[in-house]
């Protein structure tokens, strides 16, 4: 099935060569950080973990949001969202795979990755990680896959793809709630040590994912002879509109938890956060930005007016995602380590290789994407 | 596909697995039997402490740091003169930094006053039950028996995990290559690469062949005293029957092993 | 066959390239390096022959013995003892990397890291140069 994503008109080609050449500059920029170390990037002794996890984190969560449709769909029979379940499992191997490529640009030592393997340590929740991620890739490639060479012949699905179907359901929660375990277990970073971390982490799941997918569907609608429904997508704004409220929800708890009680070493993160900490302030225009993007996603989302509505509600997803990106991809991480164990402060500014590296590694994910979901389309509209 | 030919890959696939065999049974079959032991000069303790005496720093010479350039010399840490990339391994902060939380305007004044602003000497704590083993997925850092937490600088990965979750900011990585940054090497003691990560190491390569730590030899005013805490009779134990000592964040059920006289 | 003349021709391409390699070097007999031991003492820490086939094997073994169990002795098969380091020991009679240990890696194009963290015998290495990779 892949020799379809072989045919296509120029802009397709046009779209896959700019993002190969996107790719190609990431791998230069990856080929200098082999060569000089990490410190090529803007990550220092005491903020260790920068860009590379935090883009990890924010895509585990953009990962598991395939099962917003798996779930109704299999589990419910949902039958609404049919068209779009191959969509998000797609999505869900090209979003694991960034994770993965990011996890991969960020070691110390790729050369011993291997390591991970030739000693598992059932202790640490990294190792748990890298079981449960390579675990969901491949069982929404091998979902993904058999359900669609089903529909190109035009037969059901067999039934043995079941059981794999509805284990990728609690996968999927799987995935980010030992992701979010890798942050809420550590003893010297208050900020992360929530009990609310993997909650956190699930409720921005479910809405900058489908917020994503709901965006790619406008897009295939307008561009392409493929319409997923605007029942299904109608859906898919409610759960994102849901799960956005859930999100903004956590973290006013959050808030509240830290500022009524009122201990110095919880507040000093989020004060960092939103109005600079002994005089440094580097994500405040961030936290701000962000806060702004989910009020302004939360008013056009709840409305049902300009939810319905395709213009306002590709505006609403874009505030949703953005959003999100910024708090789970940059402020989460990056704020843990300000102040430091030792109550010092040391900024971190990414640097001009590490964005370029961050850029090749979406652009990735956006290839093994498009190429996927051009197999998908040409598929369904050749059985239609 | 017709049955000949998926028995076919069938039966080539088992084959190549057979192939692969012998090699690995080569690999992995022994050398004969040599024996490895303990060298005999080695200190035997069954569970190392080191009690900082502030009291005892106080009468060294102003701006002493003895301790720390010993353990520079000796370990190979490289200087690189920035906070992005530095390596210590032992180092002087103030008291609220050493431990935070626990400063009040009053202590600062006496701190100030009848310490000299003292500085304390901070390092990793070999703790007992250190998170940064517990989140290791390779084991690269571990718990030795007698109580000091090592570095296995072969098997690090670089993915920086303990350094996130130790909560005294004790380690470092190698951001870069360290060897251009050494001021003088130690040729007794290997350097390390960039992307792996280190940190105090209570002079294990020293103890093992019955020698002190590095930092606690160097100070001429014997304020780091260093022990094992399972001889009823050893200076540590000592010190910490006739003293009050405090330790960096107890609360958070790590058990450090460095104890501090205020 | 179908487009029998290009296949063919294909496949005679092909062998031509694959045994590159060897008749590249026909008439070029390389020998085997020449090793400069670096001292007087007749016996290593283990037979020649044991430490041509398994010094790799060895090596590893005291990485794991030192590093992680503590133990920094080596009593090897003849009883006698050894303090079980690569920087320490091994180089304390094979006092040049680039005669000794260099000679056969380069000549088979192996590549051990070891050097990167233990420090390779001094006067070799200013002029090794520092070989990070």
């Amino acid at each position: 099935m892949l020799e379809k994503a072989l045919r296509g008109n120029k802009s397709y080609f046009a779209w896959i060569g700019f993002l190969l050449i996107l790719v190609g500059m990431g791998f230069g920029f990856y080929l200098r950080q082999l060569g000089f170390g990490l410190g090529i990037t803007g990550m220092s002794r005491d903020v260790s973990w920068g860009l590379y996890i935090g883009q990890f984190t924010f895509l585990v969560g953009v990962a598991a949001s395939a099962v917003m449709l798996v779930l109704p769909y299999y589990l419910h029979n949902y039958k609404v969202f049919g068209k779009i379940t191959i969509l998000g499992e797609f999505l869900a191997v090209a979003a694991v795979t960034m994770c993965l490529s990011f996890i991969v640009v960020d070691l110390g030592r790729p050369d011993r990755a291997f390591n991970v393997l030739l000693y598992p340590t059932p202790n640490s929740v990294l190792f748990w990680d890298m079981v449960v991620l390579n675990g969901y890739l491949f069982l929404n490639i091998f979902v993904g896959w058999t359900v669609l060479e089903s529909e190109a012949k035009s037969v059901p699905p067999p039934k043995w793809i079941k059981p794999f179907i509805y284990l990728s359901i609690p996968w999927a929660v799987s995935i980010h709630t030992v992701t979010a375990f890798l942050y809420a277990g550590l003893p010297g970073r208050g900020f992360w040590l929530s009990a609310i971390m993997a909650p956190r982490f699930l409720g921005s799941a479910f809405a900058a994912g489908p917020a994503l997918l709901i965006l790619i569907c406008l897009f295939l609608r307008k561009y392409t002879k493929f319409d997923a429904g605007w029942e299904a997508i109608q859906s898919l704004a409610k759960i994102v509109t849901y799960a956005m409220i859930i999100s903004v929800f956590f973290v006013l708890c959050e808030l509240f938890t830290v500022f009524y009680s009122q201990i110095p070493e919880h507040m000093y993160h989020f004060l960092y956060l939103f109005v600079g900490l002994h005089g440094h302030s580097g994500l405040v225009p961030w936290m701000w930005a962000s806060t702004v993007l989910a009020a302004i996603a939360l008013i056009i989302m709840i409305n049902p007016k300009t939810r319905n509505s395709p213009g306002t509600l590709s505006i609403g997803c874009a505030a949703v995602f953005f959003s999100l990106w910024i708090e789970k991809g940059i402020t989460l991480v990056i704020t843990g380590y300000i102040p430091s164990p030792l109550e010092t402060i040391t900024e971190y500014h990414a640097t001009l290789p590490e964005i370029g590296i961050v850029i090749g590694v979406w652009a990735l994910g956006f290839l093994i994407m498009s190429v996927l979901y051009k197999v998908a389309l040409s598929v369904k509209a050749e059985s239609a | 596909m017709d049955d000949t030919r998926r028995s076919f890959l069938k039966i080539a696939g088992l084959s190549m697995l057979g192939f692969g065999a012998k090699p690995v049974v080569d690999a992995v079959a022994g050398t004969g039997d040599p024996k490895f032991e303990k060298d005999s000069k080695a200190f035997n303790g069954k569970r190392w402490a080191m009690v900082v005496d502030q009291q005892k720093c106080l009468k060294a010479k102003e701006g002493c740091k003895d301790c720390v350039t010993a353990c520079n010399s000796a370990h190979n840490i490289p200087e690189f003169n920035n906070p992005k990339d530095e390596i210590k391994w032992i180092w002087q902060t103030s008291f609220e930094h050493a431990f935070p939380g626990q400063e009040n305007p009053y202590l600062d004044e006496y701190i100030k006053k009848s310490l000299k602003g003292l500085p304390f000497m901070v390092l990793c704590n070999h703790c007992d039950n250190p998170p940064c083993v517990r989140v290791c997925p390779v084991q690269a850092t571990f718990r030795r028996p007698d109580g000091i937490v090592v570095m296995d600088y072969h098997r690090c990965i670089g993915c920086r995990f303990c350094m996130a979750a130790c909560p005294y900011g004790a380690r470092n990585l190698n951001w870069r290559d360290p060897r251009p940054f050494i001021k003088k090497e130690n040729p007794e003691y290997p350097t390390r690469t960039r992307g792996v990560v280190e940190k105090c190491n209570f002079c294990s390569e020293l103890l093992a062949v019955g020698k002190m730590p590095a930092c606690v030899d160097a100070c001429k005013d014997k304020a780091l005293v260093f022990g094992d805490l399972e001889d009823p009779n050893s200076e540590v134990r000592e010190l910490l029957r006739s003293r009050p000592t405090i330790q960096r964040k107890p609360q958070l059920g790590t058990r450090p092993q460095i104890y501090y006289i205020l | 066959m179908y487009n029998a003349g290009k296949i063919i021709i294909g496949i005679v391409i092909f062998l031509a390239l694959i045994t590159a390699p060897f008749w590249y070097n026909l008439g070029r007999p390389s020998a085997p390096p020449k090793l400069e031991i670096g001292t007087q003492e007749k016996q290593c820490v283990e037979s020649k022959a044991f430490m041509q086939a398994k010094h790799m094997v060895l090596l590893d073994q005291w990485r794991d013995e030192v590093v992680r169990d503590g133990k920094r002795i080596y009593v090897n098969s003849t009883g006698k003892q050894f303090n079980m380091s690569l920087q320490n020991t091994c180089t304390k009679c094979h006092s040049s990397k680039t005669k000794f240990c260099d000679r056969c890696h380069t000549y088979l194009n192996v590549a051990p890291n070891c050097w990167d963290c233990h420090i390779a015998p001094k006067e070799q290495e200013k002029l090794a140069g520092r070989s990070d990779k």
